[in-house]
């Protein structure tokens, strides 16, 4: 039995994956290296204001001083900042009408299942498409407009609307906050950017497809969302990048502010490239994510299906500023081959009678490594805080491990906190079950890993929730044998 | 149906199943007694295919087709049913996708055409009235905080969902209450005709008071060492297994 799961598995890790291929366009490139001539250089390219080129030159000469962050539980090769080239966009640069985006960009969202053009678009769903470090297009602008919503690029949004970026940029993670936060400030290229006026509710969701094509090149892209009071706004991220040989990094920063009685709803699935079996190529991701609940009776709410990627840094955490806040934090992280992942979230109680909850579901296959960190912090005044954590790991296989680390920090003794942890293997016995149903191998574990993501899959929008689970299935077939 | 010759299996290098011969015919309901630890379980694993025990020789021929190397799903499609004496619990997996996933596995297997959601309820729900089953049954996870009673309806109804040439019963009696019994017999009755076969594996006379057997076997030791109709099982009963060993 044992062999024959090892057969099965290692045919597992020779799984291709599926949005591995490269687009040939020609790209607008920088020479690779960092210091602040390039910095200026992509400003004054962007049309940037001072105050936000002075923004960035602070953060690099922050940068400059800061280390980079040893203590998650993931090993990589040293990465060379200076071999990185900050800047690449396609030559055909974006226009108001989609006739005048490349066409080779236009086939590359379609392989990847995304269309740009609405006639052909999901209904109810609004796409800015990231490419490399442009922002390609975004569709359904009039008709959101209409409402009073802003759903454009960056770097359009610095343009038409600065005081907004202005007001908002670095109010929720300082441009100093941690080396990738202050590296992804210094250097940053584009992203998306969303207001949602007051008492209005964003009537599609609106959803952000992150590429990465060009080799050699870090992607840093900064997206932020602004809820108005008593709005809503649900939010979808994707990401995928061709199979290359060497490591790219993708350090991005996401901010979100939730005013009074507002809601935004965050939803990823990260499918970067993982690296080939040997754990040769891959993403490295380091994202910070962070949200304030910066009014009374809002909310923010982070679903996350980590899938790809060699190795995941990344902890979407809720800051609990007003009274009657909730934050919370629903995750699956898969690793399987050699990928690393080190994920979790940050809870932090200010206000009174803020709650928060956090469901984590880890898998791991193959060598995979997968971390849980998550932090709990009930500030002083935050009168009767609750929580609730739940994080169960599975393993599949005997290579593989699952680490919990939880830090609970309380400072008001009216707090209410509950906290579940379970590791579990896919049992012979519950395969036997299935399998003495009919049921084979390849399915039974997709199903009992799916039963395992249940709690999750249900906070994703439904669209994303069907994705996530054919990705599950994709990602783990013939894992067991 | 099945045809078990000299079959020996073992765990970790302990003999178990020390030469199984045993034949049930199409229409037939066998039963099997004996002691705790005898290998009652071990042989039903065994005839499913159960890979955590060695066979070490013999042979198990259904209808016409040796299974004795046949992987678990196979041997399931070709139409045996193991009722489980402890049914594994799958957290977040309804019984209504798991049930109707395994049907559509046998009816791929036997070349119909899959059941959607809305007839393979229609027929759920037919079976859970019967079983004294509420609806709601269906949306929750696998075995996932049954009751006892519920785990053992749980086997019954995916039994008679399923519809299988051949039921293996292990131990499907015991830890319920009368009526709960009478349902599951039942059950039982209703999935059983000429064309298929049961075996039940049980301790007690109580299930077969309403479940008629064609034929009783006594095993000891991992070996069939009596077989006769049911005044065996009323002899145990009486006087256990003791006059047995002599
Ligand atoms: N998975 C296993 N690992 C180790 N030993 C086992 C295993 N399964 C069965 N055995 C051993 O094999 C022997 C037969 O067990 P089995 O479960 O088949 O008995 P049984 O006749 O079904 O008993 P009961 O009436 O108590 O259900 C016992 O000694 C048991 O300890
Ligand atoms: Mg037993």
């Amino acid at each position: 039995m044992v062999d024959k799961n090892q057969q099965v598995i290692d045919k597992t890790l020779e799984q291709e994956y599926k949005y591995g291929f490269s687009t040939n366009i020609e790209e607008t490139k920088f020479e690779p290296g960092l210091n602040e001539d390039v910095i200026k250089k992509l400003s004054k390219i962007k049309k940037e204001p001072q105050w936000l080129l002075d923004w960035r030159l602070k953060a690099f000469r922050n940068w400059e001083k800061m280390s980079e962050p040893t203590w998650a539980n993931i090993k990589y090769e040293p990465i060379d900042y200076q071999a990185l080239s900050y800047y690449a966009a396609p030559k055909q640069l974006k226009n108001d009408s989609l006739d005048d985006v490349d066409p080779e960009i236009i086939e590359t969202y379609n392989k990847l299942g995304i269309s740009l053009n609405e006639q052909k678009r999901l209904q109810g769903v609004a796409v800015d498409a990231v490419f490399d470090s442009v922002s390609i297009a975004t569709t359904f602008k009039k008709e959101l407009s209409k409402h009073g919503i802003i759903f454009c690029s960056f770097s359009e949004a610095v343009q038409d609307h600065p005081e907004l970026v202005k007001k908002y940029l670095g109010s929720v993670i300082p441009a100093t906050d941690n080396y990738f936060a202050a590296l992804n400030s210094a250097v940053f290229s584009d992203g998306s950017f969303v207001y949602i006026p007051k008492g209005v509710k964003c009537p599609m969701e609106l959803s952000t497809y992150f590429r990465i094509n060009a080799t050699n090149t870090g992607q840093f892209e900064r997206t932020l969302i602004v809820a108005d009071e008593g709005s809503y706004v649900s939010y979808l991220e994707g990401c995928t990048a061709p199979m290359r040989d060497e490591n790219q990094l993708h350090a991005a920063c996401v901010e979100l502010v939730a005013h009074k009685d507002s809601t935004i709803k965050y939803s990823t699935i990260q499918n970067w490239y993982a690296g080939d079996k040997e754990g040769k190529g891959g993403i490295y991701n380091f994202v910070t994510k962070r949200g304030t609940c910066l009014g009374d009776n809002s909310k923010i709410s982070w679903t996350q299906v980590e899938t790809g990627s060699a190795v995941t840094w990344k902890y979407p955490s809720v800051i609990m500023q007003g009274d009657n806040s909730v934050g919370e934090f629903y995750s699956v992280a898969v690793t399987k081959n050699k990928q690393q992942a080190d994920t979790g979230t940050k809870m932090i109680h200010i206000g009174k009678n803020t709650k928060s909850t956090i469901i984590t579901k880890g898998i791991s296959a193959g060598e995979g490594q997968n971390t849980y960190r998550g932090g709990v912090k009930i500030l002083k005044n935050a009168e009767n805080a609750q929580n609730f954590s739940q994080c169960d790991s599975i393993l599949i296989g005997d290579k593989c491990g699952a680490h919990t680390f939880p830090y609970i920090d309380v400072n008001n003794p009216t707090a209410k906190m509950e906290h579940e942890a379970t590791t579990s293997s896919i049992g012979e016995d519950q395969l036997f079950y299935c399998n003495q149903r009919g049921i084979k191998l390849d399915d039974a574990v997709s199903m009992i890993v799916n039963g395992f993501c249940k709690e999750v899959f249900e906070e994703l929008p439904m669209e994303f929730a069907v994705e996530a689970k054919q990705l599950i299935e994709v990602t783990l077939e013939n894992s067991v044998g | 149906m099945i045809k078990i010759e000299n079959l020996k299996a073992s765990i970790d290098d302990k003999d178990i199943l020390k030469g199984i011969n045993l034949e049930i015919p199409a229409g037939e309901v066998h039963v099997i007694m004996g002691r705790n630890g005898s290998g009652k379980s071990t042989l039903a694993n065994v005839i499913a295919g159960n890979e955590t025990y060695e066979v070490d020789g013999g042979n198990i021929t259904m209808e016409t087709t040796d299974i004795t190397e046949m992987s678990i799903e196979n041997r399931a499609l070709e139409g045996i049913f193991l009722c489980f004496q402890y049914p594994v619990a799958i957290p977040g997996v309804s019984m209504a996708y798991f049930l109707r996933s395994a049907l559509n596995a046998h009816r791929k297997y036997q070349g119909k055409e899959e059941m959607d959601a809305l007839e393979f309820l229609n027929k759920a729900k037919a079976i859970l009235s019967e079983l004294g089953l509420d609806d709601s049954f269906l949306k929750r996870s696998i075995n996932d905080g049954f009751s006892g009673g519920e785990k053992k309806k749980s086997e019954i109804l995916q039994l008679l969902t399923i519809n299988p040439k051949l039921a293996v019963l292990d131990e499907t009696d015991s830890g319920l209450d009368v009526d709960a019994l009478r349902t599951v017999a039942k059950g039982v009755n209703k999935f059983k005709n000429e064309n298929n076969s049961v075996l039940i594996i049980t301790h007690y006379q109580r299930l077969l008071d309403y479940i008629k057997p064609d034929v009783v076997h006594l095993m000891i030791d991992g070996k069939i060492v009596k077989t006769g109709d049911m005044s065996l099982v009323e002899k145990v009963e009486k006087d256990g297994y003791s006059w047995l060993e002599k």
